[in-house]
């Protein structure tokens, strides 16, 4: 538990002291998620969630969660939050929603894009490692897609990362800035 | 009535041992539950095909469900049809609920004045209805467990602490945690004690849409633990079947026991 800590404290220190206290922890995370336009007779906005996992494939963080927060007499449309099946089992189920800076309401067709920096809550206790982006989106009387994007943190150079839904999701890339 | 009824609890009670033995089952609405105020609604019924109610319903006087605190939660709107009993529970506490008919007892037949006799009823009042100077008296003990198992937001295991009485399935992975593709663990029980050498069939649901039954057949190992590989998601049903002659009175040589579960399989 220590070490990866002291890891993290020394690289930082190091980055710190060679390129200067603003640099450091400087890193910014870009995600663009397409949401398709669907040519269908009932059409709802997609539940999608995004979040990061480990090499353990465990959550390490999750980034946004988009779902539908308007109040209704069976909940907030957290009735069908378990719809979002991987995100549901491997963190959402022992969340509580709405989780500040992370639950948002539903969105519609179009590219959203979403930027973290390395000092938001959402990474700052992100250890250096190897990770996954993972994207899941479930839409009533609709589909589920669920797309993965690899990358290393922090990145060192550029890093970049796509992948290319077919039904509920389109085209989603992931830029790291060092 | 009364004697439709001790027929129909005949019926259950000798499912196990009968060669062409239909299948009893609880069918949950489904199984993993958010919201903010969270319902389901559960078949139960006894058919050869799963899970179609076509044979005869599953009556509900024995139903027990345990709440996630430990205590006992009740159903509500329960009827009986032809085919199938129903109810439905309200989830109002976070947790995993256990679901299950618990039918034990002893099942007696002996001849009066040259009348055939029929009892049923529980080791307390055998001694005080079943005549000690019986002729042919017949004596069987039965103990089964027909359960399901049910989760909002977040599995916990308190209601499925084993009550120590007939097979028991503890889970090793929690029944509301399986996944195709996966291998979930249970740990079997008997009288509470891990039992070796039982053997469970294990049939997905919607068997009319295929030709072959496609059963998975497992036994406990030495201590006393299965493992199941789901090969496809779907609502699966799970049995096994047992004797010894543990009875709760000396009369009855023998007795029975089954148990019976319905685990939802979800895809990845």
């Amino acid at each position: 538990m220590l070490k990866p800590l002291s890891l993290v404290l020394s690289t930082w220190v190091i980055a710190g002291s060679v390129l200067g206290p603003t640099t450091a922890r400087a890193e910014q995370l870009e995600i663009v998620v397409e949401i398709p336009q669907l040519d269908v007779a009932e059409y709802h906005r997609p539940y999608v969630a995004l979040w990061i996992e480990g090499a353990d494939q465990k959550t390490a963080t999750n980034l946004a969660v988009w779902y539908q927060m308007r109040s209704t007499a069976e909940g907030h449309g957290t009735k069908w939050l378990p719809d979002l099946r991987q995100w549901w089992r491997k963190s959402g189920r022992t969340l509580e929603v709405p989780i500040d800076g992370v639950t948002g309401a539903t969105r519609p067709a179009g590219k959203h894009e979403l930027k973290f920096d390395a000092q938001q809550p959402h990474l700052a206790d992100l250890k250096p490692g190897q990770y996954t982006l993972v994207i899941e989106a479930a839409r009533e009387v609709g589909g589920r897609e669920l797309l993965k994007i690899p990358f290393t943190w922090p990145a060192k150079t550029p890093q970049s990362g796509k992948a290319q839904g077919k039904t509920e999701l389109g085209t989603v890339t992931l830029s790291i800035k060092p | 009535m009364k004697r439709s009824l001790i027929l129909a609890w005949a019926l259950v009670a000798a499912l196990p041992l009968t060669a062409s033995a239909h299948k009893a089952w609880l069918l949950p609405s489904q199984t993993v539950l958010a919201g903010n105020d969270p319902w389901i609604s559960v078949d139960a019924a006894v058919s050869n095909d799963l899970f179609y109610f076509n044979h005869v319903p599953l009556r509900l006087d024995n139903l027990v469900i345990i709440a996630p605190d430990g205590n006992q939660a009740e159903a509500q709107n329960g009827a009986t049809g032809k085919y199938r009993s129903v109810f439905d529970l309200q989830l109002q506490q976070q947790g995993t609920y256990r679901l299950a008919i618990i039918n034990s007892g002893l099942f007696a037949n002996w001849q009066e004045n040259g009348e055939p006799k029929r009892w049923r009823g529980t080791a307390a009042n055998f001694a005080s209805e079943v005549p000690a100077n019986a002729e042919g008296l017949r004596v069987s003990e039965s103990v089964g467990r027909i359960e399901t198992f049910v989760t909002n937001g977040a599995p916990s295991d308190k209601a499925l602490q084993p009550t120590g009485k007939g097979i028991e399935l503890v889970p090793i992975t929690h029944p509301n945690d399986l996944y195709a593709g996966e291998t979930a663990q249970f740990r079997v029980l008997l009288d509470g004690k891990p039992a070796e050498g039982l053997e469970f069939e294990v049939v997905r649901g919607g068997t009319r849409y295929r030709d072959a039954q496609d059963e998975l057949k497992v036994t406990s190992n030495a201590k006393g633990e299965i493992s199941v590989t789901w090969p496809e998601p779907g609502m699966y049903w799970l049995e096994t079947t047992s004797q010894d002659s543990q009875t709760s009175v000396p009369q009855a040589q023998q007795r029975r026991l089954s148990y019976v579960a319905t685990l939802e399989v979800l895809p990845q």
